[in-house]
């Protein structure tokens, strides 16, 4: 390994590829930095802000900052850790997470990630809006509660399935998921529980109506080993407790 | 409603007149909700029909810019700007007996359809307000018996067109000039000076001039330009950033009014540089009024050779502008979803790197700069650059625009020397007893006395341009406050930090502003503020945090003589129990809790 295609993070060396980003270089290395709206089977999005790393001493998202020679980056340290922690709050005030009553519950990427950064309790006070449920579909159950607008359902539904059935509309603290019918029904489309898009919701928010609290809690994904440990529950097969169809 | 079938038509010629080009989605919506007074269900998928694009990425354009609407519309809509400056000259007032007088609550449009009120971000008129837009179109010095006319011609249903000009009337205060401002410049002189001198020699007086962007982050102007010139590409673009979205701003809004040739010009300097043969200004939907005037300049500019194809003559030198109306977004100032929205889609900024140098319009190279760069650059083209590197400080050469308003007695457009200080500058406004400035609007800086002797300059205090002076009688509180209910409503919603941050911040204010805060509160506005600062995608949301974080540092008394106990946190937090109750009674809008009223009322 050359001199020029390394950087270092948190003091150890990480070699990249030209062209990588400081997130892509970490996980082909397998060093873990925390993310939600980052997948590494799409092009990154740089909406949820929890991977941040500090880049020669600047704040910036890892999965869209290019890796360069050099570069000293820092990920585990108690700042970032803390920054981290305010923007997982963030996003459990935002939405309505009762996570004892979530299906997905232990097998959450975004309550995985919460655990990670070490974020005990959401702090902020909570927005409580009002999001209604969609059960039209006869295989899916669409819980918008739980959104956080990573956009990845959209992104593998277009790009993947090549189907379009999410869209992210409105403007600010008023931008929202919907579903791209006229009747705003996933009960209306095409959806299959097969399509990619059914696969990459790192929240519980697109679930599967027939099958319900197979695992039992306590022996789900991340009930046991941390999710810098087991990885990403959209990157798993579901035999091993994942979301990706084996 | 129309019928479906004219619905169609209208919509078909509209799309037509714009060659049922995708990139012209946000100018067709503007123009069918002219005609419709509201974009419906079936007027969007006609839209989509049209164009043969799906119609959520009409929805999504639809639902992002805050003068297109999705509900029904009054065929007036009535916009009060409430900037904090438009609230000093009492514009709460105003639209409280506008809403009266009319019978319509605020925010909501009259149960016959005719009428909508309701507030809007600082519409740039802060030098002749209280400001308003009727359909766009800007209202100024606004006071009640102008209100009642104007409820005369609303209710006789009077077309905009025959209502009386001077309402209209927008006026340039130019109260001091320099040598943007101050010299005659002939119309052509810069093209023929490129022309004459090739643009090789004008890139080398546009390095010595030292020029920095006039937008507010300074980078330097050649240093672009040369970026852009030296890109692979084809095709590449010239893009004049008119959106000035900064509240308390509005020097742009008066080089677009009387010096827009010279702005065309130094367009068309730049675009002969780049290597462009189309140039786009992209103009805040604030001032639409101004389109008519700057289609006609832009005509007589072709008519005498000066745009267009084979200019003065040239065959190798063409290059024509086009004029892009934007509907709301402060965050489309950015370049990157300046961008966006110029292709026709909401205005998210774009993941950076890579610079809009190298991918810009459509992914091509591209040059943003703000209206008075292009401005000085024409100058430059001309004067040469030691001529505008004469003036200004070292590191911030040439000259620079100031809008002044608040609380003095000459608001209006300054231009310095940079280098001069905040003492110098409200001295000559006329500012009788400040006790503070907002300096490069709500994501600047707020200075308080001890820092008056400051200088205007990138090495101290940059600015885009916006100072709004507060005096001792205004509360630095409320201004806070204003800015910080700005940033929720400006929020692109794409990252985090500042999509909820925005809100979590306009909460705490809001806490303390109605005596509920504690020192814990103050405490946790550092906290999100930095979080904010270092953790949005954007510059809106890493800025957004300013006023409070300033504030706290600098005017620590207006907070701390509102905390309710500045020792302990009371167990019981009115704020999170008013909000349950808010959701069980029902009451939707979003800051019912925290009305002053029942907030007083329940006060010990
Ligand atoms: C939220 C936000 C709003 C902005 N608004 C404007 C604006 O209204 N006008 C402007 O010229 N630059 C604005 N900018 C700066 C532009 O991104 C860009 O730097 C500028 O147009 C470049 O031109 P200049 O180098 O000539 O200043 C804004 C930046 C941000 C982050
Ligand atoms: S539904 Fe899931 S995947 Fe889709 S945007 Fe929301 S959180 Fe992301
Ligand atoms: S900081 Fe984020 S949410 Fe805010 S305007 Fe920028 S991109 Fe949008
Ligand atoms: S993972 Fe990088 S911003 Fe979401
Ligand atoms: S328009 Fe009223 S302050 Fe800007």
């Amino acid at each position: 390994m050359s001199e020029e295609s390394t950087f270092t993070l948190d003091g150890r060396k990480v070699p990249f590829r030209d062209g990588q980003t400081i997130m892509a270089a970490a996980l082909a290395a397998g060093v873990y930095i925390p993310h939600l709206c980052f997948n590494p089977e799409f092009p990154p999005h740089g909406s949820c802000r929890v991977c941040l790393v500090k880049v020669n001493g600047r704040m910036q998202a890892s999965c869209t900052a290019p890796a360069m020679a050099g570069q000293v980056v820092q990920s585990e340290t108690e700042e970032i850790r803390e920054i981290r922690r305010g923007i997982l709050q963030m996003l459990f005030v935002e939405g309505n997470h009762v996570c004892p009553a979530c299906e997905k519950s232990g097998a959450c990427q975004l309550q995985a990630v919460a655990y990670y950064v070490g974020m005990l309790a959401p702090h902020y006070t909570h927005f409580y809006p009002r999001r209604p449920v969609d059960a039209s579909h006869p295989d899916a159950l669409l819980d918008f509660n739980r959104c956080i607008l990573c956009e990845l359902c959209v992104r593998a539904s277009r790009d993947v399935d090549g189907k379009n059935v999410f869209a992210v509309q409105g403007r600010g603290i008023k931008a929202h998921l919907v579903v791209n019918t006229p009747s705003g029904k996933l009960g209306a489309t095409d959806f299959s529980l097969s399509d990619k898009a059914a696969q990459v919701c790192p929240t519980g928010t697109i679930l599967s109506k027939h099958s319900g609290y197979e695992i039992p809690i306590g022996q789900r994904l991340y009930d046991r080993k941390p999710i810098n440990v087991v990885g990403d529950v959209a990157a798993l097969a579901v035999s091993k407790g994942g979301r990706r169809h084996d | 409603m129309m019928e479906s079938s004219a619905l169609i038509q209208t919509i078909r010629d509209i799309v037509q007149r714009h060659n049922k080009m995708p990139t012209r989605l946000l100018q067709i919506l503007r123009e069918v909700q002219d005609s419709l007074t509201w974009l419906s269900a079936e007027a969007i998928n006609a839209v989509a029909g049209e164009l043969g694009i799906s119609p959520d990425k009409v929805r999504s354009v639809a639902t992002f810019y805050s003068f297109l609407y999705t509900e029904p519309h009054g065929s007036y809509d009535i916009l009060f700007s409430d900037n904090i400056t438009d609230r000093m000259l009492g514009n709460r007032e105003l639209l409280h007996y506008l809403s009266e007088r009319l019978g319509v609550e605020i925010n909501s449009t009259r149960k016959d359809g005719l009428v909508s009120v309701g507030t809007t971000s600082c519409t740039g008129m802060c030098d002749q307000g209280p400001a308003a837009l009727v359909n766009g179109y800007a209202l100024t010095r606004l006071t009640k018996p102008r209100l009642d006319r104007i409820v005369g011609l609303v209710n006789a249903k009077t077309p905009l067109e025959q209502w009386p000009r001077e309402f209209f009337e927008v006026v340039s205060h130019i109260h001091r000039a320099d040598i943007l401002l101050g010299r005659h410049f002939a119309d052509g002189a810069a093209l023929r000076a490129v022309l004459k001198r090739g643009p090789d020699a004008i890139v080398e007086e546009m390095v010595k001039s030292g020029l920095r962007g006039q937008g507010g982050a300074g980078f330097k102007s050649a240093a672009k330009w040369i970026s852009c010139r030296n890109a692979p590409g084809e095709v590449k673009y010239v893009v004049c950033n008119a959106d000035e979205g900064e509240p308390g701003t509005f020097k742009d809004r008066v080089l677009m009014q009387d010096f827009a040739d010279l702005v065309f010009e130094g367009m068309t300097v730049c675009g002969r540089v780049i290597g462009a043969r189309q140039g786009f200004v992209y103009l805040r939907g604030e001032y639409r009024y101004m389109v008519d005037a700057l289609k006609a300049t832009l005509q007589s500019r072709r008519e005498a050779g000066l745009l267009g194809e084979a200019i003065l003559g040239d065959p190798g030198f063409s290059f024509d502008i086009d004029i892009h109306l934007g509907a709301g977004a402060y965050v489309c100032g950015e370049e990157s979803a300046l961008i966006e929205s110029l292709e026709g889609k909401h205005g998210v900024p774009r993941i950076r790197p890579p610079f809009p140098t190298t991918h810009g319009y459509l992914n091509q190279p591209t040059v943003v700069n703000n209206v008075e760069t292009f401005a000085s650059a024409a100058k430059i083209a001309v004067q040469g650059g030691d001529w505008f590197a004469s003036r200004g400080t070292a590191e911030s050469k040439g000259t620079k625009l100031l809008s002044l308003s608040g609380d003095c007695e000459r608001p209006g457009i300054y231009e310095y020397p940079f280098g001069v200080t905040v003492r110098q500058v409200l001295e000559d406004c006329g500012a009788k007893n400040p006790q503070g400035i907002q300096m490069a609007g709500p994501a600047g800086h707020m200075i308080s006395e001890k820092l008056f002797d400051r200088r205007i300059c990138f090495e101290d205090l940059a600015t885009g341009g916006s100072f709004m002076v507060f005096d001792h009688s205004r509360d630095i509180l409320d201004g806070i406050r204003n800015f910080a209910h700005f940033f929720v409503h400006e929020s692109c919603g794409f990252c985090t930090p500042c999509r909820v941050g925005t809100s979590l911040m306009r909460d705490l204010v809001d806490k303390v502003h109605t005596g509920h805060g504690t020192r814990a509160d103050l405490e946790e506005m550092r906290k999100l503020g930095q979080i904010m600062r270092v953790g949005s995608h954007c510059g809106l949301g890493q800025t957004a945090p300013n006023p409070v974080l300033d504030s706290l540092d600098q005017f620590p008394e207006s907070y701390e003589r509102r905390l309710r106990s500045t020792a302990f946190e009371p167990a019981f937090d009115m704020n999170a129990a008013l909000e349950q109750a808010r959701w069980l009674t029902g009451r939707t809008d979003p800051d019912a809790y925290l009305d002053e009223e029942i907030l007083q009322g329940a006060m010990p």
